[in-house]
């Protein structure tokens, strides 16, 4: 009876987490399916389960319309330069509060937990005003370096390196190591983790940004992704076909990193705050 | 010999100590600090000073006028800037706790000891909150297209008839409910998992020794215990909620007659297609005000739990 029981609430279970799974995926299932069918067919009623052969065709007008290749390039480009650069920055300032006692320490944290708090739409409108007066309009260093010093960034870095034991940073010191080579090799190398995690949160956020490169970026050549695939929704006609391809092409590369990281992509994109 | 070459270790340990580095103890912080702050001074602060100075000024091309108050009264009868309040309110008030809701139900059921397959069900529920907010609300707006749309071809294989989601007002809001819930569940859901695998199995084993039901154990154990992790979810949710943009930009352009329009949306209206810029810091203050003022009411709460 009691085994009865909980074999029925064990298919129960079963049924709603894999109703969920298809939720949760399905549209992505429709979305792959989409960017193989000519426009008109991703309407066809009941949907096609099976790929088409419309995959080329589709890439070849949305390059057309679009010039994805270097669409495609900029979103990389951007992404990945801003990673890098922000996780050092960040790691840095982040490294000097954890590990340092120095004048106007307070002074700097608080400036830190101040734009941490502030919406960043706040900054908006100056901020297009100081990239016009730099003529900075449709440039990467534009959608690079406003948002290159991430208070979040710093402050999850803070918290890794309080952790690190200040013994082996004195032992370093003792052995004659400066303080660039104690931070390079002794600091970075033991908060790998929280770099990582750092790393895909901000190449994450970045990949997928909307607002701010809308605003900076006008000119197609410029575009990311984003930016690309809600200017073909502005359309007078849309084509379908090539809007679920740039979907597509948005979402393929972080859907593979994500499965070959998963572990450091969920602690990162949850921002380190869930600790396994 | 040994001590000789003790002697010359020594020597050559302090020769190393006295080397001149770039950076020493004392002035290396600033270095390590400088560059973040430098741009967090130009591009955070200083826009955050001159966005409060640009709200109480009309700006016509370059000529800017100090205008005093009157971007803030303009706010005060517009009523558009009130639905764009009204409407972030209200998706705020439904789809946190539905979402919140669904995250937990799914943590509990893959939390519970008679799954398998634990990692496959976790990979695919996170998977929505990888995908760009563009990408979802372009996916959903294809689904959810009145006349050709997936969604309401199922509606119609159980007899519900179609359903203008994104051309009726209130429906319009419930498509931009769906995409922020398909995006943010998963998401919510490993948090509440790590917050569950976080409870001491041990509670759960002493309290059915004391003869308390699954149901008893839920209420009594799991929910309590898991109320920093509430806490949490709803603090990060509510800010968002305010910052809402993508969803409704892609979906909706916050129409059916303002049905979507957002704080932040209409931030960018007015900023960026008006070039009304005293007008849209003034919108950009109030987000600010009611931001802090939220994330006031919510410590509160927390502190009140706390006691």
């Amino acid at each position: 009876m009691i085994t009865q029981k909980k074999l029925s609430t064990k298919i129960g279970i079963y049924c709603l987490l894999v109703l969920g799974v298809i939720l949760s995926i399905g549209p992505f299932y429709w979305m792959l399916i989409g960017s193989t069918l000519p426009s008109g067919e991703i309407f066809h009623l009941p949907p096609k389960l099976l790929p088409g052969d419309y995959l080329a065709k589709n890439f070849q007008s949305l390059n057309e319309s679009l010039g994805i290749a270097k669409i495609f390039w900029n979103s990389i480009f951007i992404a990945i330069v801003y990673t890098i650069a922000s996780t050092f920055i960040c790691a840095m300032a982040g490294y000097a509060f954890a590990k340092f006692r120095f004048k106007g320490k307070n002074f700097f944290f608080f400036i830190i937990l101040f734009s941490l708090m502030i919406p960043f739409q706040v900054t908006l409108i100056p901020l297009f005003e100081l990239m016009v007066s730099f003529n900075w309009l449709n440039t990467y260093q534009a959608i690079i370096l406003p948002s290159l010093a991430s208070p979040f960034a710093i402050y999850l870095m803070r918290q890794n390196m309080q952790a690190v034991p200040d013994s082996i940073i004195e032992a370093s010191r003792v052995d004659g190591a400066g303080e660039l080579k104690i931070f390079f090799s002794v600091i970075l190398p033991v908060t790998r983790p929280a770099l990582a995690a750092v790393a895909i949160f901000q190449f994450m956020s970045q990949w997928n940004s909307l607002l701010w490169p809308l605003i900076t970026l006008n000119s197609k050549e410029m575009f990311t992704l984003p930016v690309a695939l809600s200017s073909l929704i502005g359309m007078a006609r849309i084509d379908y076909g090539q809007l679920m391809l740039g979907t597509t092409l948005s979402t393929i590369p972080i859907m593979i990193f994500f499965l070959v990281l998963q572990k450091q992509f969920i602690s990162g994109i949850l921002g380190g705050s869930v600790k396994e | 010999m040994a001590q000789a070459e003790k002697i010359a270790e020594t020597t050559a340990n302090i020769r190393v100590k006295n080397r001149k580095y770039l950076l020493t103890p004392k002035s290396a912080p600033y270095i390590f600090i400088g560059p973040a702050f430098v741009f967090i001074l130009i591009f955070t602060v200083y826009p955050v000073i001159s966005s409060l100075f640009l709200s109480f000024q009309q700006v016509r091309g370059v000529e800017k006028s100090f205008v005093g108050f009157a971007n803030y009264s303009r706010l005060f009868h517009d009523p558009i800037f009130y639905k764009s309040l009204l409407n972030t309110f209200e998706i705020l008030i439904i789809q946190v706790p539905i979402m919140l809701f669904l995250a937990v139900l799914i943590a509990v059921g893959l939390h519970s000891s008679l799954i398998k397959a634990k990692a496959f069900f976790r990979i695919s529920y996170f998977m929505p909150a990888i995908t760009a907010l563009v990408a979802a609300s372009i996916v959903f707006m294809i689904l959810l297209d009145e006349h050709f749309g997936l969604v309401n071809y199922l509606l119609s294989l159980v007899g519900i008839d179609s359903i203008h989601w994104l051309t009726k007002p209130f429906w319009a809001k419930v498509s931009v409910i769906v995409v922020m819930t398909w995006r943010w569940t998963g998401y919510n859901m490993v948090i509440f998992l790590a917050g569950l695998q976080n409870i001491p199995s041990e509670l759960y084993e002493a309290a059915s020794i004391d003869g308390a039901g699954k149901v008893k154990q839920f209420f009594m154990i799991t929910i309590p215990l898991l109320k920093p992790v509430f806490i949490f979810t709803v603090v990060m949710s509510t800010i968002g909620t305010l910052q809402l943009f993508d969803e409704p930009f892609i979906l909706t352009h916050g129409g059916p007659n303002s049905a979507t329009m957002t704080i932040t949306l209409y931030l960018y209206e007015q900023g960026f297609k008006f070039f009304d810029f005293g007008y849209a810091s003034a919108i950009a203050y109030v987000l600010v005000l009611i931001t802090a003022l939220v994330s006031w009411i919510q410590m509160k709460l927390v502190g009140d739990i706390k006691e």
